[in-house]
């Protein structure tokens, strides 16, 4: 497999029935349906999951690691994501749930939302930094990377150029684990408990090919129900066996959690990739000059809209919320914070790069000879945008025409007047 | 040689939901042709503006845009009021936008240096109760000489 274009969203040949219905909800123009099953394009996909909610026939899904590939460490690192508390109503608190992990067969939980203290901390200052250039961007949702890799190369220098709270959480729960119980690092396993396709491909296929910390990701939804099992058993508790984060980690998991904790200037925040890009794209226009900073998120309700979680994304708000309100807001920081004073050390290495996939071609000449095929060939169309053919437009037939992967006749329409003027043909021999 | 990719826009009068469309749209096509970013923000930032001037003070208009190997062209004209002192409409800061689109965020009187400071080359024809011509060119390299 290439390991540039790994995707955790994949398709399910066999429950495909080659609806089109998904081509024209992907962001990225990534979908086409070919021979009666959809085809994702793997250069393109920025896996956000959309057609994994969208399919009415559930043939797209999020590959991700099994619960038993745990058996292949000896001490075992969960790293639950805070997308995961609000799965469950009231009577499962967060001090249930973490401790029902380690039932399920986990040495050690680390919440992601420590992490995710820590990440807003290192915002702050970030902020306060002069030379950066605004509005930032958050980073934390890597299909949001991805697509500003793709589509907008010139917000690359906006990015939040700050490791996720996921990373942060898989090299901090290793030192953790290594200097409270001196548990030999090779021993370790890291799993990410995830509502998130998109982190299943940062993991196994980071950005710019760098390594991740994080050994293995496990959908939420594959452990809902054993959780659910597990905590039903037990009194209810009140304390943790760990040491957990306070609100503002917590609330990183539904939409404005991030952006809120950041203490200075005009915040906004945008759930939902369409939205993201509307935004993205007045960004560039230079629109949004008097804004400092952008929390956006690909899922509606942010990651507990995630396509790995299993609640409606409101009621998981309002269960989150309750959550929160649970949480002496007077730990406003847990301690996980005081090990975040050397930024440095949490700053990405290297930047994200521009992948320049929807040009036509390298050369400038032929690229515009393209172009004029393209709109030669979308003049002739009937700018119906149907989906028959199996492109989201009749412009992007004319495009995957013109890159040589589709033909004319691929248009009904455009078979029919073919076949029109065969019998006509036909016709007149007689 | 007749490799021009040629677009055409109308600019509706007053109407702030489809303001922009127009560059948005060529922002794409720049990038599909693989022009730089660089050169893709300058040209989508110098037209955003001409439209958005066509939008506010020229009661709407049309764009014409040419693509050819090494420059874009594009050109916003409108049927307006004009521009009665242009070296002073051109200065930073000078605006004659009203109150109720100043509160839109636009009015700075930045546009029109704005589109000087990113455009190769800037031309603009206006006569008063005629309308304003822009005329907006980008080279896709820096260009040599001349
Ligand atoms: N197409 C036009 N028709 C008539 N007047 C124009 C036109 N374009 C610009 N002007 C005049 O020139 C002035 C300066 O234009 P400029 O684009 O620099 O600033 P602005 O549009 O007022 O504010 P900003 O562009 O910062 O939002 C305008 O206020 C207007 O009086
Ligand atoms: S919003 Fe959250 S769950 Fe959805 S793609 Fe982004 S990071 Fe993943
Ligand atoms: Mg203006």
């Amino acid at each position: 497999m290439n390991k540039d274009y790994f995707h955790s969203v994949t398709l399910n040949t066999n429950m495909c029935k080659g609806c089109t219905n998904c081509i024209k909800y992907c962001p990225t123009e990534a979908i086409r349906v070919r021979n009666r099953k959809a085809v994702i394009i793997k250069e393109r996909c920025i896996d956000c999951g959309v057609c994994i909610r969208i399919c009415p026939y559930h043939a797209k899904k999020a590959v991700t690691d099994s619960l038993d590939t745990i058996k292949n460490y000896k001490y075992k690192i969960a790293l639950p994501a805070p997308a995961l508390y609000g799965q469950y109503g009231p009577e499962f608190s967060r001090e249930r749930i973490v401790l029902a992990l380690k039932q399920l067969g986990f040495d050690y939980v680390f919440e992601v939302a420590r992490a995710a203290e820590i990440v807003t901390n290192l915002s702050d200052k970030y902020m306060k930094n002069k030379d950066i250039k605004k509005p930032v961007i958050s980073s934390a949702c890597p299909a949001v990377v991805r697509f500003i890799q793709i589509r907008f190369p010139n917000l690359i220098e906006n990015l939040l150029k700050i490791e996720s709270p996921m990373e942060i959480a898989a090299a901090l729960s290793r030192q953790e684990v290594h200097e409270k119980f001196g548990i030999p690092y090779e021993d370790m396993g890291v799993f990410f408990i995830s509502p998130c396709a998109a982190k299943v491909t940062s993991v196994k296929a980071p950005y710019e090919s760098q390594k991740s910390n994080v050994d293995a990701v496990i959908a939420i939804k594959d452990i809902y129900l054993i959780l659910r099992e597990i905590m039903k058993k037990e009194d209810k508790i009140t304390s943790a066996p760990f040491s957990l984060s306070s609100a503002i980690g917590v609330s990183w998991a539904g939409t404005g959690g991030e952006s809120s904790a950041i203490n200075e200037g005009r915040r906004i925040a945008v759930h939902g990739i369409d939205n993201v890009s509307d935004i993205l794209e007045q960004a560039v226009q230079g629109g949004l000059d008097d804004i400092d900073f952008i929390e956006a998120l690909a899922c509606p309700e942010g990651c507990l809209g995630g396509p790995l979680t299993v609640e409606n994304p409101f009621i998981a708000k309002e269960n989150l919320k309750n959550e929160i309100e649970q949480i002496a807001v007077n730990a406003a920081h847990s301690n996980s914070v005081d090990k975040a004073d050397n930024i440095d050390e949490y700053v990405w290495k290297s930047t994200v790069e521009y992948s320049p996939i929807l040009k036509l071609d390298d050369d400038m000449e032929k690229a515009l000879e393209k172009m004029r095929k393209i709109d030669e060939i979308t003049n002739g169309l009937y700018d119906l945008d149907c989906g028959a053919c199996g492109a989201p437009s009749c412009r992007a037939l004319a495009e995957d025409i013109v890159r040589g992967i589709a033909k004319e006749t691929d248009c009904i329409f455009k078979l029919k007047e073919r076949l029109n003027i065969i019998a006509n043909q036909l016709h007149q021999i007689e | 040689m007749g490799g021009v990719v040629v677009r055409q826009y109308d600019i509706p009068a007053n109407d702030f939901t489809v303001a922009g469309e127009a560059s948005s749209n060529v922002r794409k096509i720049l990038s599909q042709l693989g022009v730089s970013p660089d050169i893709v923000k300058r040209t989508s930032i110098a037209m955003y503006e001409a439209e958005i001037n066509a939008v506010i003070h020229g009661n709407g208009g049309q764009a014409l845009v040419e693509i050819d190997t090494d420059k874009i062209y594009i050109r916003i004209s409108d049927q307006g009021p004009g521009i009665a002192d242009l070296e002073l409409a051109m200065q930073e800061g000078y605006s004659t936008a009203p109150d109720s689109i100043r509160e839109m965020g636009f009015g700075a009187g930045m546009g029109l240096s704005n589109i000087k400071k990113h455009a190769d080359q800037l031309k603009i024809d206006t006569e008063i109760d005629k309308g304003t011509t822009v005329n907006i060119t980008v080279f896709f390299k820096p260009q040599t000489g001349v």
